[in-house]
């Protein structure tokens, strides 16, 4: 089932840069089953009352893949999955980055690099003032983790004793000019985020259903008073055979002999 | 043409130390450095200078102590004990300088300082206003609006959270220490962000009445506030409204807009040139961002108009007030009282003040040559 779910993710990110002309596949595909165990298994949210107060709280740090989330929000019922067919199309509430004030689901507004761990550190701050059992995820790229503000906001979610955030960074590799680690090196990450004062969490196949599940679980209930990093071993562009593993895929467009190739392996795949 | 030829620096700026002129100069009231007799009305409870100190020798404590128009801090203890739980207090290690800490040793669990991480710190302030609480932060100017800028813009403008930053020691209140800690260009920078709301309050006073006026407006806004050694304008609170003003002087033959620091040096400009048989009015501009367009209608009809502000004139609030002349075709002669396009020079704040014409005298000046320059030539 959420096999079924990450498949979505990949088929609807395809056709929905088919709208637009462009798109984000690699971040997309990276982070389906992640998501996908997210918002099917784990995340306390309720789609017939997306302001409700105690829902837990998920922002992307990397935003630029929310075309991977508005399917999934669409499919819970957040709001009507005709909007997809709006993507990026003038006035749509969807475009590239996800925007709080327009789509229903959507708990913070990104788009800027490194800025919603810090939002999510002042949620997680918040819902303990508010004696909420509301938790903070905020999903991160791992060329993220060139900014200094992740840094800023590492330090006082230890500091204020955070066991109710969770980062998770999405590992697959690729940033907008190459390999990440090429860019700017940002490994050993286990170090740092340990370093840090946050527990650690490797999930070394982000794309194994159960190995993501039990990571995911881990992280949001370590109530030992460290908020928790899990460390997300994923492959860009997984689950269409030209896309995996390479930086080339994290942003384009596929014409329609192309997405009928990229359709049939998304189907055929057996991810998870 | 000027009478001399001043020494320069490497970057053209006059540098001041080869002249006397400046240094018999004394404090303007309300902006006095330390003095024995001052040193007595601060609180030393926490200062480590004690009796047996010489009695010019001063801490932090004494330093801190003499910011007074900084009331931040005493104003949200009011206005917690009044009922206003949701108000929590983010500061970047300047709760002391800001004067925010005493809020955080009456309610610590909702003050959040976040150590020298401004960004950080803005971002976790819009986390905040999204689980329904009401944040406040307040931090140096040049840190918050100039570092923060597009945390600002991204975080708290564009998703429209009731975020409310209280940005200290604008302009070059910071004197010696430096071009560094001068900030200038705040305003031509926030003034651009839509969603955000710009004032400036212009002394204790204001700055109680802004917080308490606006603390639970469900927009962001920005408090452009000085070092907190300002002289007193206020002695009473007031309605501080968004889109709004205070005339406090009347006068015919001329109108100074003026905000912050300078609404005092009006004030004084417009007793110099009472002397002089000049009327002037004087009007407080604390709302930069939406503007108040009456007063400048008004001054319009009235004579030539001068914009004060400690802050660059490129962008800041005298471009305000061009852009509403200019909009509402009132063909009136502006004249721009701030800082220079360029960086500038250090030195005590008495005597920059008076070095860039923002004193009384500075002011009564441009006053003077704006007249001069609307007289008809025979």
């Amino acid at each position: 089932m959420v096999k079924d779910k990450a498949r979505l993710i990949r088929r609807e990110t395809v056709r929905l840069t088919d709208i637009c002309g462009s798109g984000h596949y690699g971040s997309a595909f990276s982070m389906a089953e992640i998501v996908a165990v997210l918002y099917y298994q784990l995340l306390h949210v309720d789609p017939g009352r997306p302001k409700w107060a105690d829902r837990d709280r998920f922002t992307m740090g990397k935003g630029h893949a929310a075309i991977g989330l508005f399917p999934v929000l669409a499919d819970q019922g957040f709001f009507p999955e005709a909007w997809l067919d709006s993507y990026s199309r003038m006035g749509s509430p969807l475009g590239d980055h996800p925007e709080m004030k327009k789509t229903p689901g959507i708990d913070f507004s990104s788009g800027s690099i490194g800025h919603n761990l810090s939002v999510s550190v002042g949620m997680a701050l918040g819902a303990r003032l508010n004696k909420s059992p509301a938790r903070a995820v905020c999903l991160m790229g791992d060329g993220e983790q060139n900014e200094g503000q992740i840094w800023e906001a590492a330090m006082a979610a230890s500091h204020y004793r955070l066991d109710n955030l969770v980062g998770i960074v999405d590992i697959n590799g690729a940033g907008s000019d190459g390999v990440a680690q090429e860019t700017l090196r940002s490994e050993p990450l286990k170090d740092k985020w340990q370093a840090f004062g946050w527990n650690v969490v490797v999930l070394e196949d982000g794309h194994d259903i159960d190995q993501t599940f039990d990571a995911l679980n881990r992280a949001l209930n370590a109530p030992n008073g460290k908020p928790t990093c899990v460390l997300a071993y994923t492959v860009a562009g997984k689950g269409v055979s030209f896309m995996e593993g390479t930086w080339q895929w994290h942003l384009g467009f596929l014409g329609p002999k192309d997405i009928a190739r990229a359709y049939a392996e998304i189907d055929a795949g057996d991810i998870g | 043409m000027p009478r001399s030829t001043p020494a320069t620096s490497a970057e053209g700026n006059e540098i001041m130390s080869q002249t006397n002129k400046y240094r018999a100069h004394p404090p303007a009231p309300g902006m006095a450095y330390m003095s024995a007799e001052l040193k007595q009305t601060i609180d030393l409870t926490e200062s480590t200078v004690t009796d047996d100190f010489d009695e010019r020798s001063w801490d932090m404590v004494v330093s801190l102590g003499l910011s007074r128009q900084l009331t931040t801090g005493k104003t949200l203890i009011e206005l917690a004990g009044e009922g206003h739980d949701d108000i929590v207090v983010c500061t970047a290690d300047l709760g002391r300088p800001t004067q925010v800490i005493d809020f955080g040793k009456a309610y610590p669990e909702r003050y959040f300082n976040f150590g020298i991480a401004e960004r950080n710190m803005i971002g976790a302030a819009a986390g905040l206003a999204t689980m329904g609480l009401t944040p406040v932060i307040s931090n140096y100017s040049f840190f918050l609006a100039l570092m923060g800028v597009e945390n600002i813009r991204n975080d708290i403008c564009y998703t429209h959270l009731p975020v409310k930053m209280v940005g200290t020691h604008s302009g070059i209140a910071m004197g010696f220490y430096g071009t560094s800690h001068h900030c200038c260009e705040d305003i031509g920078a926030l003034r651009a962000i839509p969603n955000l709301i710009l004032m400036a309050p212009c002394d204790g006073t204001a700055l109680t009445s802004a917080l308490r006026s606006q603390i639970k407006h469900p927009a962001p806004i920005y408090f452009r506030a000085g070092r907190g050694r300002e002289a007193v304008v206020y002695d009473s609170p007031f309605d501080f409204r968004i889109g709004g003003s205070n005339t406090l002087r009347e006068g015919r033959h001329a109108t100074v807009l003026a905000i912050g620091n300078l609404v005092k040096a009006s004030l004084d400009a417009h007793d110099i040139l009472a002397r002089e048989g000049i009327g002037l009015t004087v009007v407080d501009m604390y709302s930069i961002r939406p503007i108040d367009r009456e007063p400048i209608r008004a001054a319009a009809r009235r004579g030539p108009i001068i914009s004060a502000e400690e802050a660059n004139v490129t962008g800041g609030f005298g471009a305000a007030v061009a852009e509403v002349i200019v909009d509402e075709g009132l063909g009136v002669r502006l004249t721009k009282v701030g800082m220079p396009d360029a960086y500038s020079v250090l030195g005590p704040p008495t005597h920059l003040y008076r070095h860039y014409g923002l004193d009384g005298e500075g002011v009564a000046a441009a006053v003077r040559k704006a007249l001069d320059a609307a007289r008809p030539t025979a």
